[in-house]
């Protein structure tokens, strides 16, 4: 355990560097990653309303951005993001309220899972919403 | 657990207890996640619905007050929740003092003003639905 150079003898939680490399501690930092994603991705979620209610032109012009490569692209990070924090959340309150899969091996496989589940619902997400 | 070997006499000699505000924040966060849990897959299938309906659909969709009153709540929860998580981030890596004062004050500030402006939005939408 790593201590203060004040002398404070209270426990400090390990640093980064002496972390192995495992799935939960990916999803550990890819958590706080999206939240930060996400609090930009919000600017944008405010943009489309305020758009939408500027009026036909303003919406049009905001659409014309959404529907490009560069908007598509960033559409489905925002979505990949929204659903790894939901997916890593839900586990979170799993964590802090029952208190369930803390061992190792359900903690790596629930991590892997909501990697998955963000990027594949990501795609099917927007799959879904190119076919209307 | 017992937390009583980790009590040492440095908070007294501080003035920093380790318990101050920690555990309303904490609270707070998981409250308002329990929250976006709801809210969070409604508004996916509401905005994919509204925005791949072109200007009419998603201005129709806007118009309504029970879509009104859940896009609302959806942002306040939301913005609530950022709040608290970008504090967190901000008081784990931001150790100067004048720097991490002006950055919790500019997250207050932003989250707010998101807050506002999307509510404010949704206020507008509401009162001329189909403009």
């Amino acid at each position: 355990m790593s201590r203060k150079s004040s002398g404070d003898l209270r426990p400090l939680s390990p640093h980064l560097q002496v972390w192995r490399f495992h799935a939960t501690m990916l999803a550990s930092i890819t958590h706080r990653l999206t939240g930060v994603a996400l609090y930009g991705g919000t600017v944008l979620i405010a943009a489309w309303l305020i758009a939408l209610s500027t009026g036909r032109e303003g919406y049009l012009a905001l659409q014309a951005v959404i529907f490009s490569i560069p908007g598509q692209i960033l559409l489905f990070l925002w979505l990949a993001a929204v659903l790894f924090h939901f997916a890593n959340g839900i586990r979170h309150l799993i964590w802090d309220g029952p208190r369930l899969g803390f061992t190792p091996k359900t903690a790596s496989n629930v991590s892997v899972f909501n990697f998955a589940f963000a990027i594949l619902g990501a795609g099917a997400l927007m799959f879904a919403a190119s076919q209307y | 657990m017992s937390n009583g070997s980790f009590l040492t006499p440095t908070k007294t000699a501080r003035g920093l207890g380790s318990a101050k505000s920690g555990t309303a924040h904490h609270v707070r966060q998981r409250v308002s996640a329990l929250a976006l849990i709801l809210l969070v897959p409604w508004f996916l299938f509401a905005i994919i619905n509204a925005a791949t309906g072109g200007y009419d659909v998603a201005r129709a969709w806007a118009g309504q007050p029970l879509n009104a009153a859940l896009l609302i709540l959806t942002a306040g929860a939301a913005f609530y929740h950022m709040r608290l998580g970008m504090q967190a981030i901000i008081e784990d890596y931001i150790n100067r003092p004048g720097s991490r004062g002006a950055m919790l004050i500019l997250n207050n500030f932003a989250s707010l003003g998101l807050f506002v402006a999307v509510a404010l939005a949704v206020v507008k939408l509401i009162a001329a639905p189909g403009a």
